[in-house]
């Protein structure tokens, strides 16, 4: 019995040292790899094609998840705010809790999130197939360099697309607050548009558009990641595409953590 | 013959592989490899599964770095090379991938013609014109030029592998398992447009196989890997004649022999 216990004790500290390894390994692996992708983003040559593709791929196909959930989340939030603050007689502060609510956090992380599930997988599939295909090795032997042609372009792409997602996403969100506002909770038009641009702060759009590059930097390079790692057929492309969404969606919570910190606290 | 090594004797190699060790974890694929392979000759490499064929390929083209050794082009050792001196020595190789590993989101025309629109920067209409002609070469019509490889078969997606390989005018080429998955007619076809390519071109061929009927139509030589280490090398003629029992078996494709034994003895 005590030596089944201590056998079970070992399995479990083996278990465990695997696990925090692995961990550290693809920390420094991920490090590599995003020092690696940061020097070819910023040196020539540039594949202008490939970037424009990667702009209209993320920006564009991107624009009607992106309007659509930040719609109902403005409309929501005016819901929310208004059942909450009658009850104090502060209804109208709806239209400023549904300015800095959208433009400092919704908009950012909802279409952060949306871009991560859309972009990010399509991304680490489309990567990944290439890598299990020896299409990444053909590359190489057509003396062009993968960060370069598949990895920079993407990033670059994420890191410019991503703000301007966030701002249409602003002013549909706030549109979703002003038309729940004066169609549902009687407000007056011009009231409303006058409260929601006297609490209009540049830091409030600034911050959001600050947050949204650093989201699309991580969406893009962790669908970069994965995809270019992913090894073993079909079963490592799925693996790969689950990793980068899951990854991607964890980081983009952490930062915007960090980012609020950052902005609002000091 | 006696001739042919007289004049190997008097060759700085075209490719050298000094030494070469390459291990993933525990397990050593390529275990003291030394190989050199002449400017003009096709040295076609046999060998089992795992046993560092495709990683010998992979360390040349820089894929892959090795553990210990090195590894000289025009005798020149790559690993005292600057990066651009050396991505110019290694882009002066063409490779025809086992699976063709064609760019699926590109058309044919688009996949010859890559490296020429890239990083030759060559305008889009000439380089159609030099994609079309090398798949004329390869015995592809113009009408494929503008599909895209999920349409093609396996035989069609290894010429235009071949092609693209090509499309530069390379004076190395390697062909990885090039008729792996084909059947016998379009393996002696794609056998036949590799002989005739790489002698129209002068290039010096490296490839990779298991199948021993497309070594013996290929090859000027045939070297033999296993345990990640040459074991013997030799004319085709030489490889009816050799006495080496590992080479013999491989040759017969005998279940009996020292390779079975030994995989027997590791189980």
């Amino acid at each position: 019995m005590h030596f089944l216990k201590q056998k079970l004790e070992w399995r479990f500290v083996n278990k465990l040292g695997r696990v925090v390894l692995n961990f550290f390994k693809a920390t420094g692996e991920l490090g590599l790899f995003t020092i690696e992708t940061v020097y070819h983003c910023v040196t020539p040559p540039f594949y202008g094609k490939a970037f424009l593709r990667q702009l209209v791929e993320i920006g564009f196909y991107s624009l009607p998840v992106v309007a659509l959930t930040t719609l109902f989340s403005g409309m929501v939030i005016a819901l929310q705010t208004y059942s909450g603050f009658s009850s104090i007689s502060a209804e109208g502060a709806v239209a400023m809790v549904v300015l800095i609510s959208v433009t400092r956090e919704l908009a950012p992380v909802m279409a952060g999130l949306m871009v991560a599930g859309r972009i990010g997988a399509a991304m680490a599939a489309e990567i990944g197939t290439m890598r299990v295909t020896e299409q990444i090795d053909a590359l190489s032997t057509l003396s062009t360099n993968p960060y370069k042609y598949l990895i920079a372009p993407r990033i670059i792409a994420g890191i410019v697309m991503l703000p301007v997602l966030v701002l249409i996403g602003d002013i549909i969100g706030i549109c979703g607050g002003y038309m729940i506002g004066v169609s549902k909770l009687d407000f007056n038009a011009t009231t409303y548009l006058m409260n929601t641009w006297e609490y209009l702060k540049p830091m409030d759009i600034i911050s959001g558009l600050v947050k949204a590059s650093v989201f699309g930097f991580i969406i893009t390079l962790m669908g970069c990641y994965n995809g270019f790692h992913s090894q073993g057929g079909a079963q490592g492309v799925g693996q790969a595409t689950t990793n980068a969404v899951v990854s991607a969606s964890i980081l983009i919570l952490i930062f915007n953590y960090i980012l609020t910190e950052i902005f609002f606290t000091i | 013959m006696a001739l042919f090594r007289f004049k190997q004797k008097e060759q700085t190699p075209k490719i050298k592989l000094v030494n070469l060790h390459k291990a993933f974890g525990r397990k050593k694929v390529l275990n003291g490899l030394n190989l050199e392979i002449y400017p003009g000759e096709s040295l076609v490499i046999i060998g089992g599964s795992g046993t560092g064929k495709s990683v010998t390929l992979k360390c040349i083209l820089g894929l892959l770095s090795p553990d210990s050794g090195y590894i000289e082009i025009d005798g020149r050792r790559l690993d005292q090379l600057s990066s651009s001196d050396r991505a110019e020595a290694i882009g002066q190789i063409g490779m025809l991938f086992q699976s063709g590993a064609l760019f699926d989101s590109l058309s044919v025309w688009e996949n010859v013609a890559f490296s020429l629109l890239q990083n030759k920067k060559i305008k889009k209409d000439e380089a159609r014109k030099i994609a079309v002609s090398k798949l004329a070469q390869v015995g592809l019509g113009r009408d494929v030029a503008s599909v895209y490889p999920a349409d093609l078969s396996g035989g069609m997606k290894k010429r235009v592998g071949l092609a693209r390989a090509i499309a530069t005018d390379p004076s190395v080429i390697f062909f990885d398992e090039p008729t792996t998955g084909l059947d016998p007619i379009m393996s002696d076809v794609i056998n036949e447009l590799i002989v005739s390519t790489v002698k129209n071109l002068g290039a010096t061929a490296l490839t990779i196989t298991h199948d021993m009927n497309s070594a013996r139509k290929i090859a000027d030589r045939i070297a033999m890997l296993y345990e990640g280490k040459i074991i013997w090398i030799g004319t085709v003629k030489e490889l009816d004649k050799t006495k080496n029992p590992y080479v013999r078996q491989f040759v017969a494709g005998s279940a009996q022999g020292p390779i079975k034994t030994e995989i027997k003895a590791n189980q």
